[in-house]
Order: structure tokens, then sequence, then C-alpha cells
């Protein structure tokens, strides 16, 4: 399989590796795929409660090079961004930053589930409306 | 297009890419294109030619390499039939056995780790009204022979087991197998494609009734491969499934691939002289390999028999970083993985899965097949690169991280996708 130079970038030097302290108030996590299926991500936000802006953004990912990627790139560009700013990216976009292949649109599918899955988290958290409905979503995926 | 970094230097002597992949096919040996050139050209003539010298002589080129490769399996050069690969002759000895036996009975044994040219013509067959058992495998990849014996029942005709596994390098039993199939009066075919001259093989010590086997595995050419076909005690019979001119005692019609076989001749006859030196040689670099990456990495683990392998074979699953990923780092490298992402069907390995690994673990599985062509700085520079590659890796991976915060994996609720 031929790799984008945009994704081989983020395997090499992959941004925001690192995990944040799940047990704050500040700190929303998303633990999405499974192992048997050979993608998981976990990402982490920490957002400022006054301005709801994610101020810090964290990842790994175990998956493929397309995987690894699409996680790095998610944690660059919530960065900065408010909470429903950053629910506003799709899938779609990071394919087209990445120029996936059809066969690896699920790693960004996987992670969109991951930003939506650690804002719900954080939401629950803070007892913020729509938390159900956007955790309940990523369930059913 | 950019490429992955590495901090792993190139050792000299080593160009790159490394070539490590060698049961999806190996390099032509030099000695063997040098024996195949002259019949692309001056020596052009149809083998079944009788009238002239030109068939003669092409002719006499093909009765060399059907004793040649006779000698390598203990049979005798009658008993060698030419075919365009070992997916045909896999085809033909089941296909033909089930067609020419098919009075005697209509049940047929194999094993749920074969290649697919027989698993699938298996299937096929059973759309036809015959009755197959897939027998399964233990741990280590080796059938049980007491589950093999339960299978046989007066309708079997046939048991086909491969001789070494393509993606673990497991040996079969195949002696014992034979053995058995022998006392019951039922045929044994093994698809020994992997294991033609590179472990023993003796068709009369082993009662091997049919075999499979191809060129390109062995530093031969590809397009060309062969079937033995025992001719007594038994005499097996086989439909031929190519009609057409009768060529090779009626049991696959069509034009001899003349230089082909010469260079299969010529690779089986450097596989006998030399087997023995290059086992040792290959078993050498494989357990350098191996011990360098156990030296160096936890979660590590070889997966199928290490007693019953073949000497070039080293599967091993890198556990929690995911197969493809492991193969983008090491991209000057020729190996293979289990993993799904890097298969058209997006479904890991069916071959680890009957070892009852787990889809993560096969996910992880990288194959190195060492050839006569590999050195030890080959080696060497491999080791140190899949280590360098797995280390990055692992400082991505979740599940590394949790696993070593003591969290068993196992009892996380994972949103399957």
């Amino acid at each position: 399989m031929a790799y984008s130079d945009k994704v081989i970038d983020h395997y090499n030097n992959p941004r925001n590796v690192g995990q944040l302290d799940k047990s704050s108030t500040e700190v929303g996590t998303g633990l999405v795929g499974a192992p048997e299926c050979g993608d998981v991500m976990r990402l982490q936000i920490r957002v400022n409660p006054e301005t709801q802006v994610i101020e810090e953004a964290k990842f790994k990912t175990f998956g493929c090079g397309s995987a690894i990627a699409s996680s790095s790139l998610a944690t660059e560009w919530i960065k900065g961004r408010t909470v429903d700013d950053a629910l506003a990216i799709k899938n779609t976009d990071i394919v087209k930053e990445l120029s996936l292949p059809p066969v690896k649109i699920h790693c960004s599918v996987l992670a969109e589930d991951a930003i939506r899955a650690a804002i719900g988290d954080w939401k629950k958290k803070n007892s913020v409306a729509e938390a159900a409905e956007v955790t309940a979503a990523t369930a059913a995926h | 297009m950019s490429t992955v970094t590495s901090h792993v230097e190139v050792p000299a002597g080593v160009s790159l890419p490394i070539y490590m992949d060698n049961h999806a096919t190996s390099p032509l040996d030099p000695r063997v294109l040098e024996a195949m050139l002259p019949y692309f050209t001056s020596k052009f003539g149809n083998a079944a030619s009788r009238n002239h010298s030109f068939g003669w002589e092409a002719e006499q080129a093909v009765e060399t390499a059907r004793e040649q490769i006779a000698r390598l399996i203990g049979a005798s050069a009658k008993e060698i039939i030419f075919t365009s690969g070992a997916t045909e002759s896999n085809n033909l000895a089941i296909k033909g056995i089930a067609e020419m036996y098919r009075e005697r009975g209509n049940h047929i044994i194999t094993q749920v780790t074969e290649h697919k040219a027989i698993l699938d013509t298996c299937k096929r067959l059973e759309k036809h009204g015959y009755r197959v058992t897939y027998l399964p495998v233990k741990a280590d990849g080796l059938i049980d022979m007491d589950d093999l014996k339960r299978a046989m029942d007066e309708k079997t005709i046939l048991v086909s087991i491969m001789a070494a596994n393509n993606e673990t390098g497991v040996l079969q039993p195949i002696a014992e197998i034979g053995k058995l199939c022998h006392q019951k009066g039922v045929l044994f075919h093994t698809d020994a494609v992997q294991a033609v001259g590179k472990v023993p093989i003796n068709v009369i010590a082993d009662n091997i009734d049919v075999l499979s086997l191809s060129g390109h595995k062995l530093y031969g050419p590809k397009g060309v491969g062969a079937l033995y076909v025992r001719r007594r005690n038994p005499r097996v019979q086989i439909a031929a499934q190519i009609d057409g001119g009768g060529h090779e005692r009626g049991m696959r019609s069509g034009t001899l691939n003349v230089p082909g076989i010469v260079g299969l001749g010529k690779a089986c006859q450097i596989a006998f002289e030399e087997m023995d030196s290059e086992a040792a040689y290959l078993r050498g670099l494989r357990d350098r390999l191996r011990n360098k990456l156990e030296s160096e990495l936890d979660y590590v683990q070889v997966n199928g028999s290490w007693e019953h392998r073949l000497p070039g074979n080293l599967n091993m699953s890198f556990v929690y970083v995911e197969g493809e990923s492991l193969l983008m780092g090491i991209n000057d490298v020729a190996v293979s993985s289990g993993s799904a992402c890097t298969s058209a069907t997006l479904e890991p390995s069916y071959v680890l899965k009957a070892l009852g690994l787990g889809d993560d673990v096969a996910h992880s599985s990288i194959r190195f097949g060492l050839g006569r062509f590999n050195t030890q700085a080959e080696v060497d520079y491999v080791a140190a690169k899949v280590i360098d590659i797995v280390k990055h890796l692992r400082e991505l991976s979740p599940l590394y991280e949790m696993v070593k915060e003591g969290i068993d994996l196992t009892k996380i609720q994972w949103a399957a996708h």
C-alpha cells in the first residue's frame, strides 16, 4: 500500500502522544475500537471550564499507519477549538486531508468517534446537556 | 514521497530493500537461470516432437529434470507429472482422484490450515456431492492423529494434508499420516510446496501417494510445478482435468514448458545436494533473529510449533502493535503480516486463528521467511529495525500502556465496530 506523505509524516512524528489524568473533571476520555478489529484509539481532551475551549489533546493508537495518522491529526485539529466546534469535525475532512484510500475510511470514522467519545465523557462529567445522546451514538457505532 | 525515518544504520554489505519473504516466492538461483537459458533460444524444440533432433533434445532435457525431481523426493522419474505450478498440481490431485475413485467413496479429509488451493478445491467438490472433513489443528499447528483416525470411514478415498504450512512453517507428521492411510487403504496427498528441498521428504518412507511441488518456492522459476503420482503399491489413477494431446501419461495435456522444467529440475538437483547444509545455515539465521528480538522486546510470541517447523520460518506476534503499522515502519524489508489490514478481505489470517490466536494477536504477526541468499548482516539489520519500530509503535499503543499499568484488556467492554 502506498501512503500519502501526510500519513507518513504523522506516523514518523505523531503529534500529541500521551495521556491526561482521566480522573480530572476537566478531562474527557474517549476509548474507541477493539483490539480484535485491529484498531483502538484513545483520545483525551482537557477543556477550560470557563471558555469550553480544548486546551490540550492527547492520543494513543493501536492500529495501522492510517489509524495513527487520523488520530494524530484529530488531536491537532481539536486543540484550541471549543467543544462545539470540535464536534463539527467530520471523518470526511480527515479522509481529504490525509488522502486516505477507500479501504482506510474506517480509520477516519474511528477518529471522529474518538473525538465524540472524549467530548461525551467530558460533558457527562460536567453534566452538560446532550451528553447522553452523544455517548449513545458512539456506542451504537 | 517521504519515507519512514529510522535510527538504524545500514551495515556494510547490506543493500536495501532486503528480501525476507521466501515463503511467498524465492529468487531464482543463478545456476538455475544458466541451465534454463539455452532452452529459450537454440534448444527451443517441442518435447513431444518425436521425429527430429530438436524434439529429442527437448525431450532429453525434460527427462533429466524428471530424474532430478524424482531423486529429491525418493520417487522414480516416471512418477513425475509436470504442471504449471502447485495450484494446478493441487487441483489435479484432488479433483482427479475424487473423479476417478467416485465409485469407491465420496469422502475426503483435509485440515483447516491448508492453502486455499486445497480448501477451495474441496469446497467446490462439496457442491458436487462429495463430503469433506476439515480437521482442526492443535495450538502448535499440528493435526491430532486421533482426530484423523476418527474421521476416516468406509467412504473415505483421500486424505490431503500439507507437509509444511506457508504461514507458520509448521511441519505436519506426514510419515505418520502416510502410514495410517496405507493401513486403511486410503490415498494420501500432500501439498509439499513449502517443504520440498527444505526438509527431507521421501515418498516411499513417508507412504505418500500423491505430492504437489512448485518451482519458485525452491529457487526455481515461476509457472512450473510437478505432481508426483505413485505407480505401484498402490497404482494411483488420476482423471485428467485438462483435455488435449494426452501428454504426461494422459494426466495433463499441454506442450511442456521446457525451460521452466529444466529450471525446476536444476533447482531440485541443487536442493538435493545442499539441503542439509542450507537447513543448518537457515536455522542459525532464524535462531539469531528470534534471540535478538526476544532479548529486546517483551510481549512477543512465536506462533506455531518451534520444534516441528521449517528451518527458514519465523512467525512472531509483536503483541499490542498492529502488523500493518509495523510493516510500514520496516518498509525496506520485505516480509508478510497476518494482519487483516494487509489483506483484501479485512480478516486476519485464518491460519493463525486456527491455532487459537485471538484476532488481536493475529493482527500483530509478522512472517519472516529466510532463504538461501539471506545473510547474517541482513538478519542483524532486520532485527535492529524491527526492535526500533516496535518500540516506537508501543509508545503510541494504548494497549501496551494499559497492560503495563496492570489493566486486564479482556475485562474492558470494547465497542466492536
